[in-house]
């Protein structure tokens, strides 16, 4: 049996590897056709392989091969990749995620997938089976053009049919145990030495030389059928610390040269024994050297630039290659620099540092007391430097958005496929950074809409085509930070919102009367009501009704806000706001008998002293408020709080979701940014209360969930109505 | 069917013997007068009562909450706990803090008494059965009865004294009193 952790780390690997291959497809299913994604998506398939391997999931293993087949080939180029060919991958690809899924959860793969994971091997077996019968196509023209390329270098080829290798041990050979000799001995299995110069000129003078060192170098004329690689692997134990060049009969000019430029010798005499080896003719050593010294200014340069002025390679070429080169040291970079940490560390992390502060403030009140300066200053410099502890301890929670927003690539193809609407995705603001937590709740909130977007939103083509929109509709992800909060917009260039059909629907719902005087938002808002759909036509992604209302509860539980805006004809946008973090609230602290409260900032609409603004004229149910009516409630009787009554008395107004009431409380005691200590199971089934926060001075203090309290409120009410 | 019943019922009082075995040291403390004891295992630090702050809507015995080094913890008082008058305030109120299981997981709760007294050891041939009846608290509260010094003392099954599942039951069921009436 395997380890669960390992096994955890598996499905962890391979899901982010099949997140990777996703969006490699997707990219190569637009028609990018870019070798490196190849690549990217054989590197998934290849490692996923690998891994499942390991862990003994033939069935993964079994699968993974046969697609892992078919993208060998398109990497060598035998096999083009379609889109028909990307799509199928895409099946591939949640096929195995199923797979994996299965082996995450420990569960027996029903029959079906495993019929479907057969037919997608079959599929992909065809692939494989056209190469074959393509390649024998192929076999016939490769020789012409292998004859071409023959021709045209002949000009400047060195006349030898012999390989020449030469062999310089690195000093280290014989006390790794090997010996330099048994490595010549072995090219006698390949073929026959026809000429062996041994160099010695590395061997310093007597008293200087190391016994134990080898000093020895070789240059080997050789006569062999074998290939480079066979040759090569010759010198495979060696490899590392010595020097090896070997070069194929009839090699160019210009390769000698490099060799002569390479080896620790004198070039001439390097050239001599070259000539000695006969590998080389006198007159060609002439030629070389004479090149050579031509050249000799140009030496210095990168290669490229001698390519592009012996115009063998086009500048852009070389451009493009070097770009390239730099964009995958880059991502390497960025790559090696990211670290995995367990969610849990940094949660730890960040609650020692917020006992840190409170403990630093703790000191700094005992240092007022006992007014000493020197000692109020070094507290304030270490809470200051503490605060910034902890802000940078929370930006490690944060993630940047994209992760979530490449996602709906997929979600907007399928969803495209599936309503035959042609609709491009445009991403923006994904580099947008927010907290690790919000990220993971707001996507099906986001897909929700999109899909809503894609539906309702964008019209059909033809539709589109007549009011001459492009055909194919644009669907826009974009986020940014706005005021200490994050703001994502869904963006669809369709058809917008129809106002006199909301309207309507909502009068037949019974959510709105026929007199009101509604804005174009409030109108607008009424979509995200329980129930509502205008649309007459249910589909298989939306217009059931129930969605938005999901949606707006999700934001709200998320303590965000969502808004739409539109443009009849052109299109709408919709428009959450969410809070940076769940850890850390601003909140509005009150006083109420010997307890402090935290009431959530962002619900708070304003303060008024009781008896100076506000009057209770409804005994003790609703308050006078600049002549609107406003239901109210004091803390003290909810919360049955003990201490001393005061005079004056104030009221907080909240606003939650469409309602508005007031909170009578003793004391306002200013706001503050706090962070949120859940309550624990214990406390849980408490309404009234949003979780637990520490103050300052290290005390606890409760945060009140104002909806929850009011429903508490209500339900009394309707309990007192019945007795 | 009847045979089986037996014979787990035993297995389990052996397992509960064999960790009485290994548990050999207990702490004591006093709750109204009485002596309790509670193996140390669980245990994880003893503080000071103070700082408390109280959560409306909770039954007696929850007595509120306290900050321990950033994490907010719920402070039980056993007296209530056990149903009897919640404990006073006094000068040697002690906290004991305990480790106690939560599904998969662990939850650190404090537990008010009246004074701690000491840790001791009691072999296992000291402990007897925890009797069915006669003791003023529930049954199932109880792990044994041990003797120190030729006199009893309750060794408490902390993990069913604060199992969360109850507590949180009697919690949400005093936080809507209204409701509770209006049934």
């Amino acid at each position: 049996m395997i380890p669960d952790e390992y096994l955890q780390t598996f499905v962890v690997e391979c899901s982010e590897l099949l997140e990777q291959m996703e969006e490699a497809l997707l990219t190569v299913e637009q028609a990018e056709h870019d070798p490196e994604i190849i690549n990217a998506i054989f590197r998934a398939a290849h490692t996923i392989k690998g891994s499942a391997g390991m862990f003994g999931l033939d069935p993964i293993v079994a699968f993974t091969h046969a697609a892992e087949s078919v993208l060998d080939r398109v990497r060598s180029g035998d096999v083009i990749m379609t889109s028909i060919l990307a799509a199928l991958f895409i099946e591939v690809h949640d096929h195995l995620s199923v797979m994996i899924n299965h082996v995450a959860t420990g569960s027996q793969v029903s029959l079906e997938t495993d019929n479907h994971g057969k037919s997608l091997i079959a599929q992909l077996a065809e692939y494989l089976s056209e190469i074959l019968a393509d390649q024998a196509n192929f076999t016939a023209e490769v020789p012409i053009i292998h004859q071409f390329r023959l021709e045209r270098e002949q000009s400047d080829v060195v006349g030898t049919d012999h390989w020449h290798l030469s062999l310089r041990f690195g000093p280290e050979v014989f006390r790794n145990g090997m010996d330099p000799f048994s490595f010549v001995r072995c090219l006698f299995s390949l073929g026959t030495i026809v000429q062996l110069v041994t160099l010695i000129d590395a061997i310093p003078v007597a008293e200087n030389m190391d016994p134990e060192c080898c000093y020895l170098g070789f240059e080997i004329s050789f006569n062999s059928t074998s290939d480079k690689l066979a040759i090569e692997s010759v010198f495979n134990f060696v490899r590392s610390d010595c020097l090896i060049r070997i070069l194929p009969p009839r090699s160019k000019v210009s390769e000698y040269q490099r060799l002569i430029l390479e080896l620790p010798e004198q070039d001439m005499r390097l050239g001599e024994i070259l000539v000695k080896c006969g590998t080389l003719t006198p007159k060609e050593l002439e030629n070389i050297l004479c090149f050579q010294s031509e050249q000799e200014d140009e030496i210095q340069r990168p290669i490229g630039e001698v390519l592009v002025e012996q115009q063998l390679v086009s500048p852009p070429v070389v451009e493009a290659a070097l770009e390239k080169q730099q964009q995958i040291k880059d991502h390497k970079k960025s790559e090696a620099s990211l670290i995995r940490v367990d969610a849990d560390k940094l949660d730890e992390l960040i609650n020692l540092v917020g006992e840190l502060i409170i403990a630093g403030a703790g000191t700094n009140l005992i240092a007022r007391r006992a007014k000493m300066a020197n000692l109020i200053e070094s507290t304030a410099t270490l809470s200051r430097l503490v605060e910034e502890v902890r802000d940078s301890a929370l930006a490690l929670r944060m993630v940047q958005i994209g992760g979530t927003f490449n996602r709906f690539q997929r979600v907007v193809r399928d969803v495209s496929k599936e309503l035959g609407k042609e609709v491009d995705l445009i991403i923006s603001g994904a580099e947008t950074e927010l907290d690790k937590t919000v990220v993971e709740k707001i996507g099906d909130p986001l897909t929700h809409l999109v899909r809503n977007s894609m539906d309702h939103g964008i019209e059909a083509a033809e539709l589109r085509l007549a009011l001459g929109k492009p055909a194919k509709g644009t669907l826009k992800l974009n986020a940014y930070h706005d005021a200490g909060s994050i703001v994502i917009e869904v963006i669809d260039d369709g058809g917008g919102l129809n106002k006199e059909k909301i309207l309507s629907k909502a009068i037949e719902l019974g959510l709105i009367t026929e007199t009101e005087n509604l804005t174009d938002k409030e109108i607008y808002s009424l979509i995200f009501e329980p129930g509502f759909s205008t649309v007459d036509a249910i589909s298989n992604l939306s217009g059931r009704g129930v969605g938005m209302d999901v949606v707006r509860r999700n934001i709200q539980a998320l303590r965000g806000t969502v808004d739409l805006d539109s443009v009849p004809g052109l299109g709408s946008t919709v428009r959450i706001r969410l809070p940076l973090t769940l850890a850390i609230i601003d909140g509005f602290m009150v006083g109420v008998g010997n307890a402090a409260y935290v009431i959530p900032l962002d619900m708070v609409v304003e303060c008024v002293e009781l008896s100076a603004w506000a009057s209770d004229e409804g005994d003790g149910q609703y308050l006078n408020l600049r002549g609107e009516v406003l239901p109210y409630r004091r803390l003290r009787d909810h919360f049955n709080a003990e201490g001393e009554t005061v005079q004056r008395e104030n009221v907080v107004v909240v606003r939650y979701g469409e309602h508005k009431a007031g909170l009578v409380v003793d004391k306002l005691m200013g706001e503050f940014q706090t962070v949120i200590k859940p309550l624990g199971k214990l406390f849980n089934g408490e309404k009234s209360i949003g979780g637990f926060t520490i103050l300052g001075s290290g005390e606890v203090a409760l945060i009140v969930d104002v909806p929850g309290l009011m429903s508490q409120v209500e339900h009394k009410g309707i309990t007192v109505a019945m007795a | 069917m009847n045979a089986i019943t037996p014979v787990t019922q035993s297995l389990s009082t052996v397992i509960r013997n064999l960790e009485l075995e290994d548990q050999q040291q207990y702490l004591t403390f006093m709750l109204s007068g009485e002596t309790y004891a509670i193996s140390i295992l669980s245990i994880k630090e003893i503080i000071q009562y103070g700082a408390l702050t109280e959560v409306p809507r909770m039954p007696d015995f929850i007595r509120g909450v306290i900050n321990l080094r950033g994490a907010v913890v719920p402070v039980i008082d056993l007296s209530a706990r056990f149903g009897k008058p919640p404990t006073p305030v006094g000068r040697r109120n002690c906290i004991i803090i305990i480790e106690v299981a939560l599904g998969s997981e662990t939850q650190n709760v404090g537990v008010m008494v009246d004074a701690v007294n000491a840790v001791l050891e009691i072999p296992a041939n000291e402990i007897e059965q925890a009797p069915t009846f006669g003791t003023n608290i529930r049954a199932d509260f109880i792990a044994g009865m041990g003797k120190i010094n030729g006199k009893f003392v309750i060794i408490l099954n902390i993990q069913y004294v604060l199992s969360m599942d109850d507590m949180a039951t009697l919690a949400a069921v005093s936080s809507a009193p209204e409701l509770a009436l209006a049934g």
